[in-house]
């Protein structure tokens, strides 16, 4: 009797009280302002979940739109309990030092590493701040290993040109920077350059997508082999690079 | 003047500015490039595309250089085909391939010189028509007092971008920026027609911009309020994008002397060509352009390289003034990108930004809100932009690009944007004129001279190893671009003696 019951972790949000489930939103209904837009933002909240709920804030934005804040109770339930621990990174993190000698003792040359923005991005911050010597957040970019031979190929590469240039330097790996999400296009030109490395005949190189908005799909999704996420510094990809090419070494070796 | 700079160290720093531009004019002024000649026949007349998109500029500049080469322009080698032969008006449109040009000489050159002479002044009178325009509806309508608020839209769809750009003016915008599409810089062509889908932006074209000038003349008429129009002279086509922009009457554009090279990893030596030229029609058209060193401290950090920014802007200056335009034309960026966690930030933004305001008095400089400490925290972005609002009306600045508490994370919302207004109105009502009584202490003081003393050393060490080596060698936005690097340097041409050009030919003599 003791099974389920004592497993679970039932927790609610957290207002000012344990259990008072109360949380705020804030929307714009495509209606102009009054007490009929009210009582729809009112009706929207109670099918979200919200009950009670009330509205403490709404303005008129033009004749056509208004603007709501609400509070409201929570109706739903989650079990803690149940939830999984994301997996957090599966690999050490190294000192560039590291990283240079395990690509010295596995491999025995320099290690190659193609960048590019594809498709129409033209935000090249992002592949400049994981290969460029200045790197980020303190941290020195690829181009700054020595071990490492970096080809930053810039933006708006087309997906051809990028398998060509890999094949053509033997690319180890390939990291990819998308930041331009409208209609989707990150997950379109990254699936379409995963397609394109599926084509050849060779084994293709490992491919990394980085970009600020790629939450909502996995790397198998996308046809890649890792994806890394806002704030990611040059030291993180690097690690990475030893622990998918380099499997077998260890820093203490 | 509140922060006491010395005038000996201004006059320094703007005679070294000036010493780092002179080898980059005398380069500008013996190259030409694609784009600067496909603006020439923008201005002469020519428009339209080919069945697969491809404008006629392009196409005409192609052939000229494949057949007779474009170091003595495009003007003369064109105008002599399209006078000379039975090429009635247009034909062109029909069997470019067939066309021949040669160089012409003696009197069939004085020909085609007249002729290129004639089309081009009538592109410039249409410039010339729509800078009276403009001054005339400001004299109707009075000009909005500054700082002058300045928002964005952005949604690919020019047909959505003109409501969207209405209500923005009807809720207070005072300027409207249409984002150009992600893609577009790089394009070695502009765009024809009316366009319906762009990636974060809508293309840069004529007719969008006709559109939207209309739309906002439209809603200008409603308010009594003449709202302005900007948009960007960069990427590739800098120059035929300037040409479009006084052809369509726009009223700013974001148009930098290195951003293109530093951010889109553009030729420098393209780049500066390029620039000189975009700007000499901007001068003309009374267009004030807006300088991108805002972009600096996204890649570089705010206090660090607080200098590069000034060094910038005063290199900027220089090529402005130089290409013809006033200084109430100049509208040099800088921006609030401090670490918000370091002790005394906000002291050090309005030391900074009092240092661009003392240096560029009669200039309507143009501040930018947080982008780099934006967290996705929304309500402390909320916070820090009030802050950066603050700071815009305490020194004085003249351009606000109204920031966004959900920068970084989507294009702006309608309600983000309505929020956004509310925080510029509250914070422009209650502060009022505290710029009067503001009176900076030891702190910002000893700041703002530290600034300008890095400048004038980083402006030195240019001034002697070159501004080519220092971009090289990463100076700015810590991005490094050597000059034989980076796109478009086979679009740039040496002039040859007997080169044309007879738009320069007008614009420089109005110099």
């Amino acid at each position: 009797m003791l099974t389920t019951e004592t497993r679970q972790q039932i927790i609610r949000p957290y207002g000012d009280t344990t259990g008072d489930a109360m949380i705020q939103l804030s929307f714009t209904l495509p209606v102009p302002h009054g007490p009929r837009a009210e009582a729809a933002a009112l009706q929207l909240a109670g099918k979200m979940g919200l009950d009670p709920v009330s509205v403490v804030h709404s303005k008129p934005m033009g004749p056509d739109f208004t603007f709501f804040i609400l509070y409201g109770r929570a109706s739903h339930l989650i079990d803690y309990a149940g939830i999984d621990v994301p997996e957090g990174r599966e690999y050490p993190l190294l000192t560039p030092k590291q990283v240079n000698l395990a690509i010295r003792t596995v491999l025995n040359r320099r290690l190659v590493v193609v960048g590019a923005c594809i498709g129409t991005d033209a935000h090249t911050v992002g592949i400049d701040a994981i290969l460029n010597v200045k790197g980020f957040a303190g941290e020195k970019g690829l181009e700054y290993y020595r071990e490492i031979q970096v080809h930053n190929l810039g933006a708006q590469v087309e997906v051809d040109v990028l398998v060509r240039r890999a094949r053509e330097l033997n690319a180890d790996a390939v990291l990819v920077s998308q930041v331009v999400t409208q209609k989707s296009a990150h997950v379109h030109n990254t699936k379409q350059l995963a397609a394109a490395f599926a084509e050849q005949d060779d084994p293709r190189p490992l491919l990394i997508v980085g970009g600020p908005r790629f939450d909502t799909v996995t790397a198998a999704e996308l046809g890649v082999d890792r994806i890394f996420g806002r704030g990611t510094t040059p030291g993180e990809v690097a690690g990475y690079l030893v622990h998918a090419l380099m499997p077998s070494w260890r820093p203490d070796e | 003047m509140k922060l006491g700079l010395d005038p000996g160290t201004v006059a320094t720093a703007r005679r070294l500015a000036a010493r780092a531009a002179e080898p980059i004019i005398e380069l500008a002024r013996t190259h030409t490039t694609v784009s600067v000649e496909r603006a020439v026949l923008r201005l002469a007349g020519i428009t339209g595309a080919d069945a697969d998109g491809t404008p006629w500029v392009n196409r005409i500049v192609d052939a000229v250089r494949d057949q007779v080469g474009l170091e003595h322009g495009v003007a003369l080698p064109f105008f002599d085909a399209y006078e000379g032969g039975a090429y009635e008006r247009d034909a062109y449109k029909r069997d470019l391939r067939d066309l021949r040009f040669r160089l012409p000489t003696g009197a069939a050159a004085e020909k085609a010189r007249q002729k290129a002479g004639r089309a081009v002044r009538d592109g410039i009178a249409r410039i010339d028509g729509n800078r009276r325009d403009r001054d005339k509806r400001l004299a109707e309508y009075g000009d909005p007092p500054m700082p002058w608020i300045y928002l964005i839209v952005a949604t690919g769809d020019i047909y959505e971008d003109i409501p969207q750009a209405q209500a923005a003016a009807r809720e207070g915008a005072d300027v409207i920026a249409v984002i150009r599409s992600t893609g577009q810089s790089l394009l070695d062509y502009v765009p024809e027609g009316a366009t319906r889908q762009g990636y974060a932006g809508t293309y840069a074209t004529q007719e969008n911009f006709r559109l939207m000038r209309a739309a906002l003349d439209d809603v200008s008429a409603e308010l009594g309020r003449y709202v302005r129009l900007t948009n960007y002279a960069s990427g590739l086509c800098m120059p035929e994008i300037a040409a479009l922009a006084g052809l369509e009457r726009l009223d700013m554009m974001l148009n930098d002397c290195m951003y293109g090279i530093i951010f889109r990893d553009i030729n420098p030596i393209r780049t500066f060509v390029d620039q000189r030229f975009s700007r000499q029609i901007h001068a003309r058209a009374g267009i004030v352009i807006n300088t991108g060193e805002d972009n600096y401290l996204t890649t570089a950090d705010a206090v660090d390289a607080a200098h590069t920014v000034i060094v910038s802007q005063l290199l900027n200056e220089r090529f402005g003034h130089e290409a013809g335009l006033a200084d109430r034309q100049l509208g040099l960026g800088h921006a609030f990108e401090i670490n918000p966690a370091l002790p005394d930030s906000f002291r050090m933004e309005l030391a900074h930004a009092q240092l661009v305001r003392e240096l560029f008095p009669d200039a309507p400089l143009k501040y930018m809100p947080p982008t780099k400490h934006m967290t996705g925290n929304i309500f402390a972005g909320y916070l820090l932009d009030a802050f950066f609002n603050l700071a815009g009306v305490m020194t004085d600045q003249s351009i606000i690009l109204v920031g966004m508490m959900t920068e970084g994370i989507h294009t702006p919302w309608l309600s983000d944007r309505d929020l956004a207004l509310e925080n510029v109105r509250y914070v422009r009502q209650a502060v009022g004129s505290l710029a009067e009584d503001f009176r900076p202490g030891p702190f910002i003081v000893g700041r703002a001279r530290q600034v300008l003393a890095e400048s004038v050393d980083l402006l030195a060490r240019i001034a002697d190893d070159g501004l080519l080596t220092a971009i090289a060698d990463g100076t700015f936005g810590v991005t490094r671009r050597p000059p034989d690097g980076g796109r478009g340097l086979d679009g740039v041409v040496r002039k040859a003696d007997g080169y044309h050009n007879p738009a320069t030919e007008i614009l420089d003599a109005h110099d």
